[in-house]
């Protein structure tokens, strides 16, 4: 009696939690696919006739497809540049004995502190006066700031993972460092390295400040597309809703994949 | 046993990665440290001069400055309880055994607003704080709520957007924090006491204390950090009601031109964000 009631109890509580989470995803979906009159209604109404008009004028009269593909572009260069670096760096870390290797960690710490607003204002004036304003390739390397980090932190965390005794028996046969990360290390580390791919995706995709301070319309980013419908009066919320769902859509898939390993990224490995 | 290789090795492989950070993390900070020290007005360029620490002066003396930094803090005070407080509660009832798919649902729902865009999180509070077609406003029985407009409101619902979108993760952390009790010494406390507390207290506690701080140091940077969803949910407003740190440093660089007085502003955010960073790790991460 006393079990099922709390049985009861525990399913009505992680219905709840479920519903509180959604629910949002929910009503931004719903309202992307109301017409501007609809949308409007006081109070809202919850059964309507659904229309894709929204995701049609956004996408192609917008050109919002054009600012989800810069996005694309910059999250995929800036994570595969991130890897490039931070994959040799997070070996040396994990394997290397050296001086200056606490400082080292103690740096990608803060750098994963520091408010991104200290860095957008120098970057502002260097990128206008080297006439960088406006290209994807400030902001894939102004991103670096955060994925190299994070990328370093999550790929040192799986390197240390894999036994020494592996490296030992490749290095007698005279294989370089280099060979061993390469052909013995990373196909172990692979799982870490995807999990940082993901991530670094994830945060250069879901980022609005420097998109909206660096970019103008060549290269502009899809948040920033979706902040300037935010202008004026009459605000297009159907449409806004609509470019909301585009850009959320792509992280939700990845974080879901990710799932498993997105507790322990985030927290930078301080939970297994 | 570690390998024994040359510093050119090391160099080889950490090098590039350390120049690349040194490129776009510290060169511009450096850059900005100079710009503090001049007189810096966007909309007069020609008038760039050399006026030493006088910007930090103001900065220091500036209330504005100190009042966005104590609303951050105030922020982080409010939401950061109410996260660990709402997340150990999820986590505890997740943590209860049997309803496997119900609470692998669950747990998957979770993952989904910590990896939302930011900016769309502002963007739907727009949607769903409007005063008169909002949805809150009718689960709230017609209530006639003004959430934007009102300097204490728009600040209640920052809260609860900054709620919404990272208790899920603090569960999530502290659920993997109770993962790592041994059954066997979980089940024997359970057979010695009826009392969850008492459990919680004494048996989970010291499991969940590394999760705890990681979320205390995450928490506090990602406050000092918080810009995206604030830019465009109120842009600070109404008044300088919700500007925080990141939101002021913005508006006196970029719609103030003043980029001098924006510079020594970030410099000292700077050096706010590292001490608090030094104290963390020493008081907390000694293992490191």
């Amino acid at each position: 009696m006393n079990t099922s009631r709390s049985l009861l109890w525990q399913i009505v509580l992680i219905l709840v939690i479920i519903a509180v989470c959604v629910f949002p995803f929910y009503w931004m979906v719903t309202t992307s696919l109301k017409t501007q009159i609809v949308a409007l209604e006081a109070p809202p109404v919850w059964l309507f006739e659904p229309t894709l008009q929204n995701y049609r004028e956004a996408l192609f009269e917008d050109a919002v497809l054009r600012t989800l593909i810069n996005s694309l572009i910059i999250a995929v260069c800036t994570t595969a540049l991130a890897l490039l670096l931070g994959v040799p760096a997070a070996f040396a870390l994990a394997r290397f004995e050296f001086r200056g290797k606490k400082d080292l960690w103690f740096w990608f710490i803060t750098n994963r502190m520091v408010s991104p607003i200290v860095l957008a204002l120098p970057f502002f004036l260097i990128a206008r006066s080297l006439n960088l304003l406006d290209k994807h390739i400030t902001l894939i390397l102004i991103y670096l700031t955060f994925n190299l980090p994070i990328v370093i932190w999550i790929v040192t965390d799986q390197f240390r993972g894999i036994p020494y005794d592996l490296d030992e028996a490749a290095r007698l046969e005279g294989a370089s460092q280099f060979t061993i990360m390469r052909k013995i290390c990373l196909p172990l580390a692979m799982p870490g390295v995807a999990v940082s791919a993901i991530f670094s995706f994830i945060f250069s995709w879901n980022e609005l400040m420097f998109g909206l301070i660096l970019t103008r319309t060549e290269a502009k980013t899809a948040p920033a597309m979706a902040v300037s419908f935010m202008e004026g009066y009459n605000l297009p919320y159907g449409k806004i809703m609509a470019t909301s769902t585009l850009i959320v859509i792509p992280v939700l898939i990845f974080a879901l994949i990710a799932s498993k390993q997105l507790v322990r990224g985030l927290t930078m490995g301080a939970v297994k | 046993m570690r390998a024994q290789v040359s510093r050119r090795t090391i160099f080889a492989f950490i090098g590039p990665a350390v120049f690349g950070l040194a490129i776009v993390g510290i060169a511009p900070l450096l850059y900005a440290g100079w710009t503090s020290l001049h007189f810096f007005n966007l909309t007069k360029l020609k008038r760039i001069k050399f006026i030493g620490l006088e910007n930090y002066w103001s900065v220091l003396t500036d209330e504005v400055f100190w009042q966005a930094m104590g609303r951050t803090f105030f922020l982080l005070c409010t939401a950061l309880p109410l996260q660990i407080a709402l997340g150990l509660g999820i986590a505890l009832i997740l943590h209860k055994p049997g309803l496997g798919l119900l609470k692998t649902l669950a747990r998957l729902s979770l993952v989904l607003p910590m990896a939302t865009t930011y900016a769309v999180v502002g963007l739907l509070g727009q949607v769903m704080f409007n005063q008169k077609f909002g949805v809150v406003n009718q689960l709230m029985g017609g209530a006639n709520v003004n959430w934007i407009g009102d300097p204490t409101n728009a600040f209640a619902m920052i809260i609860f957007w900054d709620v919404w979108q990272w208790t899920p993760f603090v569960a999530l952390v502290l659920l993997a924090g109770l993962t790592m009790v041994p059954g066997e010494v979980e089940e024997a406390a359970r057979l010695e006491t009826k009392s969850w507390w008492v459990v919680l207290r004494h048996v989970q506690l010291p499991f969940l204390l590394p999760g705890l701080v990681a979320v205390l140091i995450l928490r506090t940077a990602d406050t000092l950090k918080l810009f995206d969803m604030v830019f465009t949910l109120t842009r600070g407003g109404p008044g300088s009601s919700t500007e925080f740190i990141s939101l002021m440093i913005q508006r006196v660089g970029f719609r103030g031109f003043d980029q001098g007085l924006a510079s020594a502003q970030a410099i000292i955010l700077l050096i706010i964000t590292i001490v608090l960073a030094q104290i963390y790790i020493r008081v907390f991460y000694k293992e490191v």
